[in-house]
């Protein structure tokens, strides 16, 4: 009689998991993702899931080409996202980072186009470099300036500026179209290859990859070992205290944005000076925004961005690869990747709470 | 005990399914041929090529990859290096930002040749293996056209309005010369069977934006267009015009299931006989030329079906009548005794035909009384803006 009244469950907080016992929950939702995948593709396309996810594994490692458009794929993510995670450590909800990294291919672009035979290679790209750490960083300035001054809502400050950004760059693909009325730049300096940034081996995306691993750990180092990695972080916790302490909130907001906008700008330099060699207005094809679930999903963790970053390209290359070979549409890939998804963020609820069950009345008996 | 043999057996079960693999293989192993898309089938632009793939692979019993969502950047590149890495030995790309990334594609794998639908270079580059297609559209764009200038006649003989007010719509992507060359044969189509017939053009600034086709379509209609067709790659146009029960000549293929009351007739190009061209050719080691145009004679332009419930009667006998014309060489669509730029005939014109950032005019195009379009590359490069015409907006 006692407990028939009683909550069928409830939630409560746990102590801190040993961390053996925190991956066991997110390995058991791995695992479980890709028994609900297997479920709904036999149900769905009568396709054997085994097969599914050995394409997948294949479309992101089958070949070295693969591995390296993986790596690539990796690099410019895991970029964007460390851009991202100083805001985000100092609780600004930078979601510009899209804009940010549009002004900084436009930026690049722009360098290439109207000096490309004007500056000898070095020069150049030299020019490329700064104007789009500038760009980017002032993209990231501008938000961070109405919110030092009068305390404006970033989140919906930062989104508008990428549609001004998107604005931007389909104004000036037009101005530079070839052919005329096409609406798309083209390769810029297919020929001269004048400031396309130097291939390291004989390697096409080696240098991304290396400049973006050497970032990493910069910024590692930054947030965690630094007095303005600290302040970020007190200014996180409380505004407050962090004035009571003499920090210069507002300097720091100014100072961390205008860090978040230059990474996003190198991120956009890497893009067009090292492998896309021309800026269209879908050119950060929306890793912007899956920057911000990379760094949420590693909990602002520079180093655990590496793992997060690889487990959304990976599934990202994984599902072009299953469309491709089973014929099925992109949308399909788009579920499975949603499944997974959904089961590692979920795993993260189980891993901060417990449910307790209503223990059974006739137990006592 | 029996759970775990059942699980172990359900396992092998998958595994040895996993080994039948499920390629799209037919007969002939020997060859590999690869396609890149921009979108899927959702778009009506790659579901006519993605048929045409697979229907010439088919025909000729060889092997073939399809790879869609393909953007207009670097991951074309890779898309094409990966489609060598798997063995093709011919790979196609259908949208026209593909050109650049396939070019550079060609000269890193010399030995696979790289054929690109609507691209301009080909001819410039000079690659031995990278070659360019189109197919005269604008042939199939005035018969398409002469069916709306009938349907139109049809309206104003039944007192629906009078003859001044016979003005069309059309929804372009960009104000680019295949958009340009597209409107144009269609309003001179029309023009031949309705002598009073202006057209109004509208441009979304994309080549796939359904809410701005929609929207551009809905405008037009507001504007007093009795008829709309367009120059853009979704539903859009097509659905705005069955709301409001506005007839509609479609582009890449049929829209009659959507559109059952308002579909007059659709032209497209069948890329089959391209696609079976190039295969071929690459087969028996033979040179695929830089540009290679389609015609009506190639069965590369064809329109689909009239849909009688929407088109003017004896559409199929003037259709047919045309095209016997067109083929023969008696009739030319840009004859420039049909159309005046600024009030005068033109009798020359030199044409951006060698691609290059300054748009360079280069080549005269007018010989014989005629604009001669995709003669000296496959790709349109009629741009010439005719009177009658009203351009709405050019901002793209």
């Amino acid at each position: 009689m006692n407990n028939h009244n009683g909550p069928l469950f409830h939630i409560s907080k746990r102590k801190n998991l040993l961390w053996y016992q925190a991956w066991a929950i997110r390995g058991a939702a791995i695992l479980l993702a890709l028994i609900v995948c297997a479920a709904v593709t036999t149900l769905l396309t009568g396709e054997n899931p085994l097969s599914v996810y050995a394409t997948i594994f294949r479309g992101a490692f089958g070949t070295t080409r693969k591995v390296w458009i993986l790596l690539q794929n990796m690099s410019i993510l895991l970029c964007i996202s460390l851009a991202v995670t100083p805001a985000f450590r100092m609780r600004f909800w930078n979601i510009g980072a899209e804009g940010q990294v549009l002004v900084g291919s436009l930026a690049t672009a722009a360098c290439m186009i109207c000096l490309g035979d004007k500056l000898p290679n070095w020069a150049l790209i030299l020019t490329m470099i700064a104007c789009s750490i500038l760009a980017g960083a002032i993209w990231g300035l501008i938000p961070a300036f109405f919110k030092a001054k009068w305390n404006t809502n970033e989140t919906l400050f930062t989104l508008m500026m990428n549609y001004v950004a998107t604005q931007l760059v389909a104004y000036f693909v037009i101005i530079w179209e070839v052919p005329k009325g096409a609406g798309k730049i083209g390769i810029i300096n297919q020929n001269s290859m004048a400031g396309w940034l130097p291939q390291i081996g004989g390697q096409k995306y080696l240098l991304n990859v290396l400049v973006v691993a050497v970032v990493t750990v910069l910024v590692y180092i930054y947030l965690n070992y630094t007095k303005h990695g600290y302040e970020i972080s007190v200014v996180g916790e409380s505004e407050r205290t962090a004035r009571y302490v003499g920090i210069k909130v507002g300097r720091v907001i100014l100072r961390t944005m205008a860090l978040s906008g230059a990474l996003c700008g190198l991120a956009g330099l890497l893009l067009v000076g090292g492998t896309d060699h021309t800026v269209t207005t879908t050119i950060a094809g929306g890793r912007g925004f899956t920057a911000v679930m990379v760094s949420w999903l590693a909990k602002f963790d520079p180093l655990v961005m590496i793992f997060t970053t690889f487990l959304l390209v990976f599934l990202d290359r994984g599902a072009g690869e299953i469309s491709t070979v089973f014929g099925f549409n992109q949308s399909f890939a788009d579920i499975l990747t949603g499944i997974i998804l959904f089961f590692i963020i979920g795993s993260e609820f189980f891993i901060r709470y417990k449910l307790s069950f209503r223990k059974k009345a006739n137990k006592e008996e | 005990m029996k759970k775990a043999i059942a699980l172990i057996l359900a396992l092998v079960m998958c595994f040895a399914l996993a080994a039948c693999g499920s390629q799209n293989k037919t007969n002939d192993s020997s060859m590999k041929v690869g396609f890149i898309f921009l979108h899927d089938e959702n778009s009506t632009y790659d579901l006519n090529f993605i048929n045409a793939a697979k229907a010439a692979c088919e025909e000729l019993g060889v092997e073939y990859v399809l790879r869609t969502n393909i953007p207009e950047g670097q991951e074309c590149y890779n898309a094409a290096a990966e489609l060598v890495d798997d063995g093709c030995t011919v790979i196609f790309a259908d949208s026209f930002g593909h050109e650049d990334y396939m070019i550079q594609a060609a000269k890193e794998f010399p030995d696979v040749q790289f054929c690109h639908a609507t691209g301009t270079k080909a001819h410039t580059e000079k690659l031995a293996n990278y070659h360019n297609a189109f197919a005269s559209i604008y042939e199939g764009r005035y018969l398409a056209g002469i069916a709306a200038g009938m349907k139109l006649n049809e309206m104003i003989a039944a007192g629906q309005f009078t003859a001044d007010e016979a003005k069309m719509g059309y929804v372009g992507a960009f104000t680019y010369a295949e958009v340009i060359s597209g409107y144009t044969s269609f309003f001179l189509g029309a023009r031949s069977v309705c002598p009073t017939v202006t057209m109004e053009v509208t441009f979304t600034g994309s080549w796939y934006d359904e809410t701005a086709e929609k929207e551009g379509a809905t405008k037009l209609i507001q504007n007093g267009c009795k008829l709309i067709s367009q120059h853009a790659d979704s539903m859009g146009a097509p659905t705005a015009c069955e709301t409001a029960g506005i007839p509609n000549v479609s582009y890449n293929g049929s829209t009659q299931k959507a559109c059952p009351n308002t579909f007059i007739v659709s032209s497209r190009i069948d890329w089959t006989p391209y696609f079976k061209f190039a295969i071929q050719a690459a087969q028996k080691g033979e040179e695929i030329p830089y540009d290679w145009t389609g015609t009506l004679a190639t069965g590369s332009v064809v329109l689909t079906d009239v849909n009688e419930t929407a088109a003017a009667a004896g559409t199929v006998e003037a259709l047919a009548a045309a095209r016997t014309a067109l083929e023969a060489g008696t009739l030319h669509v840009f004859d420039i005794n049909t159309y005046t730029v600024g009030g005068d005939v033109q009798n020359s014109y030199l044409a951006d035909i060698d691609t290059d950032p300054a748009y360079t005019p280069d080549t005269e195009v007018i010989a014989d009384g005629y604009f001669h379009e995709s003669e000296f590359r496959s790709a349109p490069a009629f741009d010439v803006q005719i009177d009658g015409i009203n351009l709405l907006d050019t901002a793209f």
